[in-house]
This record gives C-alpha cells, sequence and structure tokens, in this order.
C-alpha cells in the first residue's frame, strides 16, 4: 500500500518534473505569443471598453459596449464600409479576370517568355507606398505621365485632374492596387495551370473542342481551387486597405477613398480616440473573420480532380 | 499526457498569462509615472536628444542641418539626432510615440497646444519663459505656443499665407495688382479671357489641414467667425458661408484650377513655379524657391503682396509653428537648450531666407532686409493681421468634418450651405 503510494508519488513527481520541462521549453514561443498576438489583441479589446482618449496610459471612463453602439450608429463608418466594399470586390475581381488572363499567356510557349515572367514580378515586387506614390505623379494633374499621354494620343483634349473628384478618386485608387497585385493572382494562376495533365487537353482537342470550349470545361474548373485562394488572399488584403490610400490621397477629396482601416487609423492617431479606434479596429477584425469562414468552408468542399 | 492533465495545466497557462499581462500593466504604469515627472532643473545639460521636424515649407532640412551642427558645436556634450516627416504625418507621429518617450524636442503646429497642453504630451514651458519675451517675439507668433495663459513651447516659424502673383503674366494681360478678392476675380478672368494662362488661380485645397488655412484666411476676409464666444461653431453664416461660396464660384467660373481639391501647398508651389497659375495663396517659403532658377521656370517674375482684403478684412491665417519639450523625454534641460538655440534671434536671422524671425527687431535687421527685402516689407503689416483657427482640444476631428463639408462643396456633392449647417451641427454635437 505504501509502496504504491510511494510509486505513484515518484511517477507524480516524474510527471511533475516533466511537465515542469515542458513548460519551460515552451515559454520563449509562449511569450512571443502573447507579446505580440495575444497581448495586442486582449489590450486592444480592453481599450475599446473605454473612452481612451491619450496615448499615455491611465485611467479612463469605463463605456462597456459604447464605443461599438457609436461605430454602428456612425453613417462615418458605413459610408467607409460601402467605399471599402467597392474598392474590395473591383479590385479582387480585376485583379483575378487579369491575372487568369496573364498566367494563361505566361503559360504558353514563346520566345521571350523568361522576360514577361520577369518583368511580372516587378509591380508585386514593390512596395506598396513607393508604388503609391508613383502612381500619385503619373496621376498628377499638371505633369504627369496620364495626362501626357492621353492628351499627346489625342484621347483627351487637356489635362485633367485624376484624384481631384470622389469617385474617379476612388477608381484610380482601384487601378493602382490592381496594376500592383494583378501579377500575384497572374502566378498563381499559372502554377495552378501547370498541376493540370497535358492529357486531359489533348482528350479534349481529340474529341474536337476549340480553345474557348477547352477553357470554359477543362482550365477554368480545375483551376477553382486557385482561383478561391486568389479570392481568399486578395479579399483580406483589400479589405484591410490602408497604405495606398495614405500615400495617394489621404482619404480625400470629400472622403471619397477613405476605407475603413484609414478611418479607424485617423481616429485612433489624428483624433486620438484610442477607444473609439479600439471599436473600430473589432470590427474590422470580425467583418474579415466571417469573410473568411465563408471562404474556409468554400475550400472545405473544393473537391481534388 | 492525459486529457485531465490537460485540463490541469490550461487554468495554469491562464493564470501564467495574467501575470504576464500584469507585469506589463506595470510597466506600462511606471512608464505613466515618469512621463508625468515635472522637467528636473539645474544640472548639466548633456547627452543626446532626438527631435522631429516637418519637411515641408519653412525651414529646409539643410537649414535644420545647419543649425544643429553649429548648436552641437556650441555645447560639445550635447548630441542632437534630427528626424524629418511630412507635415501631414507629423501630428500622428508625435502622438504615436509619445509614450515611448522617443523624442525631446518636437514640432507643434498652432492648431495643437489645445491637445498636447491638455493631454500633457508635451511639458508646460510657461516658468522658462523670460517675461521680456513677451514684448520682443511677436503677439501671433507667442499664441501658437499657448493654451489657456500657459505655454507649451517656443514659437519658431511665424508664418501666414501671403498673395504672391506673376509680375509678367498681370503684365501680359495688362492687370493691375489686386487688393482685393473681388480684384483677384476679375483680374484672373481678364488672364483667362486673354488666354495668358488656362487657370489663373491654384489653391490647396486637398482634403487635408491645407485647405482649412485657405479658408480660415477668406473666412476673415469675408468677416466670418468660426465660433462664437461661448464655442458653438458659426461658420455655417455670414463671412464663413460666403468664404465657401467665394471659393466654388471660382471653381465653377473656371478661373480656379480644378485640380486644387487635391494639392497642397507643395503642388501649389510647383504649379506657380512650372508656370501654370498667376496668383495663389502659400508660405513665405514660396517666394525663396518660386524665385529660384533651380527649382521654378518663372524664376525672378513672382511677386508678394498682403492678401487680398474681403469686404471685412485682410488676415493672413496664422500658420506658425513652436519647438516643444515632449513629456517623455529624458533629457528635458538639454532639449530647452537646443531650442533655446534654434529660436534665438541670431539663428533666425542668419536663416531668415525661407522662414522670418520672430522677433519683432528682426524686421529692420540689415541682414534679413537684405535676405527678402520683398517679403520683410509685406511681413512687417501682414503679421500684425493674422487669423487663428480655433483654439479646443478636439481641434483635429473638428477640422476633418470642416475639411470633407468643405470638399463636398467644392466637388458639388451639396451646395456652400448645407455642406457647412452639416460640419456645424456635427461639430456641435459631442
Amino acid at each position: 500500500m505504501s509502496g504504491l503510494r510511494l510509486l505513484q508519488g515518484r511517477a507524480g513527481s516524474n510527471l511533475r518534473r516533466e511537465r515542469r520541462t515542458a513548460l519551460l521549453l515552451i515559454l520563449p514561443s509562449l511569450a512571443v505569443v502573447f507579446g505580440i498576438i495575444l497581448y495586442p489583441l486582449l489590450r486592444t479589446l480592453w481599450t475599446s471598453l473605454f473612452d481612451v482618449n491619450s496615448p499615455f496610459p491611465g485611467s479612463y471612463p469605463f463605456v462597456g459596449l459604447g464605443n461599438y453602439r457609436r461605430t454602428l450608429t456612425n453613417p462615418d463608418f458605413w459610408a467607409a464600409v460601402r467605399r471599402t466594399a467597392y474598392f474590395t470586390i473591383v479590385s479582387t475581381l480585376l485583379e483575378l479576370g487579369l491575372g487568369i488572363l496573364l498566367g494563361l499567356l505566361m503559360n504558353v510557349q514563346f520566345r521571350g517568355r523568361w522576360l514577361l515572367r520577369s518583368i511580372m514580378v516587378l509591380p508585386w515586387a514593390l512596395p506598396t507606398i513607393v508604388n503609391g506614390t508613383m502612381w500619385r505623379w503619373i496621376f498628377n494633374p499638371d505633369y504627369g505621365a496620364l495626362n501626357a499621354l492621353l492628351t499627346q494620343m489625342h484621347i483627351l483634349s487637356h489635362y485633367r485632374s485624376w484624384l481631384g473628384s470622389p469617385s474617379l478618386a476612388l477608381n484610380m485608387v482601384v487601378l493602382a492596387d490592381v496594376w500592383k497585385n494583378t501579377p500575384l493572382a497572374a502566378f498563381l494562376v499559372l502554377a495552378g495551370l501547370q498541376t493540370i495533365p497535358k492529357e486531359l487537353f489533348e482528350a479534349a482537342r481529340v474529341d474536337g473542342a476549340g480553345p474557348i470550349r477547352t477553357f470554359f470545361r477543362i482550365t477554368l474548373p480545375l483551376l477553382s481551387s486557385t482561383i478561391l485562394i486568389i479570392l481568399v488572399v486578395r479579399t483580406i488584403e483589400a479589405f484591410k486597405v490602408f497604405d495606398i490610400i495614405y500615400v495617394m490621397t489621404r482619404g480625400g477629396p470629400a472622403n471619397g477613398t477613405q476605407t475603413v482601416a484609414y478611418y479607424a487609423y485617423l481616429q485612433a492617431f489624428s483624433n486620438p480616440l484610442f477607444g473609439y479606434a479600439a471599436a473600430l479596429a473589432y470590427m474590422m477584425a470580425l467583418f474579415i473573420l466571417g469573410i473568411a469562414l465563408v471562404y474556409i468552408r468554400l475550400l472545405r468542399q473544393e473537391v481534388e480532380f | 499526457m492525459t486529457t485531465n492533465g490537460v485540463g490541469r495545466s490550461s487554468p495554469l497557462t491562464r493564470r501564467a498569462f495574467l501575470k504576464v499581462s500584469g507585469a506589463a500593466a506595470g510597466v506600462a504604469a511606471l512608464a505613466a509615472c515618469s512621463n508625468e515627472e515635472s522637467p528636473s532643473k539645474g544640472g548639466a545639460a548633456s547627452g543626446t536628444i532626438n527631435a522631429l521636424f516637418m519637411q515641408q515649407a519653412a525651414y529646409s532640412t539643410a537649414d535644420i542641418q545647419g543649425m544643429t551642427k553649429a548648436f552641437q558645436q556650441a555645447n560639445p556634450g550635447i548630441k542632437v539626432t534630427p528626424t524629418f516627416v511630412a507635415y501631414e504625418a507629423l501630428h500622428d507621429k508625435i502622438v504615436a510615440a509619445a509614450p515611448a518617450g522617443t523624442y525631446d524636442v518636437v514640432l507643434m503646429d498652432v492648431i495643437w497646444p489645445a491637445e498636447f497642453g491638455s493631454k500633457h504630451e508635451v511639458i508646460d514651458v510657461t516658468d522658462r519663459i523670460p517675461s521680456g519675451w513677451k514684448t520682443t517675439i511677436f503677439p501671433g507668433a507667442l499664441q501658437t505656443a499657448e493654451y489657456q495663459a500657459r505655454f507649451y513651447g517656443v514659437p519658431w516659424i511665424l508664418d501666414t499665407k501671403y498673395f504672391f502673383y506673376n509680375k509678367n503674366m498681370l503684365k501680359k494681360a495688362d492687370v493691375a495688382v489686386p487688393t482685393t478678392w473681388d480684384e483677384v476675380v476679375t483680374a484672373a478672368k481678364t488672364l483667362k479671357s486673354k488666354k495668358v494662362v488656362q487657370y489663373p488661380l491654384v489653391w490647396s485645397w486637398s482634403q487635408a489641414e491645407a485647405v482649412i488655412c485657405d479658408y480660415a484666411q477668406l473666412l476673415g476676409a469675408f468677416g466670418g467667425k468660426f465660433l462664437d464666444d461661448a464655442g458653438k461653431p458659426v461658420f455655417n453664416t455670414g463671412g464663413g458661408l460666403q468664404a465657401l461660396e467665394f471659393m466654388k464660384r471660382t471653381l465653377d467660373e473656371g478661373i480656379t484650377n480644378p485640380s486644387s481639391t487635391e494639392a497642397l501647398e507643395e503642388d501649389v508651389r510647383k504649379t506657380i513655379s512650372q508656370g501654370q497659375a498667376a496668383m495663389a495663396l502659400n508660405w513665405t517659403y514660396m517666394f525663396a524657391l518660386g524665385n529660384d532658377p533651380k527649382e521654378s521656370r518663372v524664376a525672378g517674375q513672382i511677386a508678394v503682396a498682403h492678401t487680398p482684403s474681403g469686404p471685412a478684412a485682410a488676415p493672413g491665417c496664422n500658420g506658425s509653428m513652436a519647438l516643444c519639450i515632449a513629456s517623455g523625454s529624458k533629457n528635458p534641460d538639454a532639449a530647452w537648450k537646443y531650442i533655446e538655440f534654434l529660436t534665438s534671434q541670431k539663428v533666425q536671422n542668419q536663416y531668415a531666407k525661407l522662414s522670418l524671425p520672430i522677433w519683432k527687431s528682426s524686421y529692420d535687421d540689415p541682414q534679413v532686409v537684405k535676405t527678402l527685402p520683398e517679403v520683410v516689407a509685406v511681413a512687417k503689416t501682414q503679421l500684425n493681421d493674422m487669423i487663428l483657427r480655433p483654439q479646443i482640444p478636439s481641434y483635429n476631428s473638428a477640422s476633418q468634418i470642416l475639411q470633407v463639408s468643405i470638399q463636398k462643396a467644392l466637388t458639388g456633392r451639396a451646395s456652400s450651405k448645407q455642406a457647412l449647417d452639416d460640419a456645424a451641427s456635427r461639430i456641435a454635437a459631442p
């Protein structure tokens, strides 16, 4: 009896020691996870429950879900959500469409294909800040390249302002974003195309299917999982868009390009309403989580070929 | 491990987490304490200080580096590291860096003392300011650092928006230099109809503080006010409304460059320097750069004048800026020494080309007058005639609301009256 207890005790202490070692070993990674993911997440959640209006730590009035209520009842927030949705949908669809076309082109054997493939990487490799600055110069109303090009081709009779009116500015920012991110879609499509067995195309040709029919009956269905991945990556990225807006328009004119992320940034650092901005950040995270859940479900249903 | 073990270990990690977060909160609280410490006076001023400046208008990066070098030669114990950001990023950088105490000296715009002072982002330096300064510095400059009778910095850049025009263009169209806004419109129409320039006027009406500066100047000219004595917005009536209607009218009549709604001050300077506009409002620095052959195609043609008057007055928008000691500074004495040096009359007189001194007597100093004779002559009257934007702690959010409303009117999404009524009611609501 006593021997058994001793044995149990020894086993217990062994187990405890083992657990201690395990804990010690995972402590560094735990510290990292707590430090850079969980702590900021929880701290932001905590901040969002208070009326924090300065960057310093201190005691602020507790407002419960007040900041969230304020978010949901604020027309500025919903206007920013609508603009962000427009930006996300239009830019993602354009990037996908152009990406498929360019991916198909890059998959065809022709001289100078290596050149096309190398050039295609460039826009994607540019930092967004550089890309935004470059497009700001291209769109410059008085000495921008776009005005010069269009007037010299006699498409425009005189120089015009591209970022000076709200809806046009949003479309121009979409254009800059599409230019930068289409290569990502194109390369994913190219990778997807290379996994499709050649025999399928040969069989289609033997059966007398033309290139268009082959594309819609074979290529597109077999690319569906690639397309889904492009949609997931680009929607989530586009929904969080901030830097290109910051560089190109700072949300103007007349708030025409103010997205949710930019709106949250202004509230936090400019106004400085950190509590309200924290609630905004959580609302954004929830939106993105919702989109991600839909996509994950779709991805699971995806069948292999 | 058994499931039981997992179950037992999970509260442990939760407790561990609480400890970690508790420790983090403790560190944060300690940081807060040190932030609120009053500056220790006395002691040798030495060590390293970080200073945050803007890279836009006023003193150039090269000027500030030159001043800093001279300061370090005079104070071998102090090393200064200056950082430069765009004006549009300056406020947010100061706020974001405040809890960490990254900067010792920060450049504060005239619209921020209410916020920075009430939230203790910069140190109250009222006791460090010699009483004599109140008579030797321009009152418009001193206001830059003042909130509720306390000083939160030392004015450094004394600036307002002057009226710039292209002499050759006006001569070519045979129009006299306009002195009222009505005359500006008439002159612009003549310039346009004689095909001297397609868009005679260009403004900084981008969604930024820049549009508020132009609007403030016009609001003053038309006799308007931002807030009444009770602090209620009244810019949607009288002069404030007329100012916006005036702005919109110049766009509708085709005398203002439509790209103005996406332009900042630098864009205005470039358009003028390209010879693509004849008249504009801008800060002091445009005079030197607009007449610099390396920077301008119309060098020698840019002249400066007192801002045109409206029916009420001709005030310039007070665009001054002050140097402050950040509340997180660990070396406030060295920071103060650096500020004293940069704002000293000797240094300011030496670097007057892009930004005029804050000291009244500098304007009769031969060195300053010789640097910019045309500007100094105009500055002597204009600097005594300025309009301040509202001094309220929530200035930035009020300004954003007004920027958007003004742009809605300018881009034809709302009438001037609707837009300003909307802004006024939103600013009035807490």
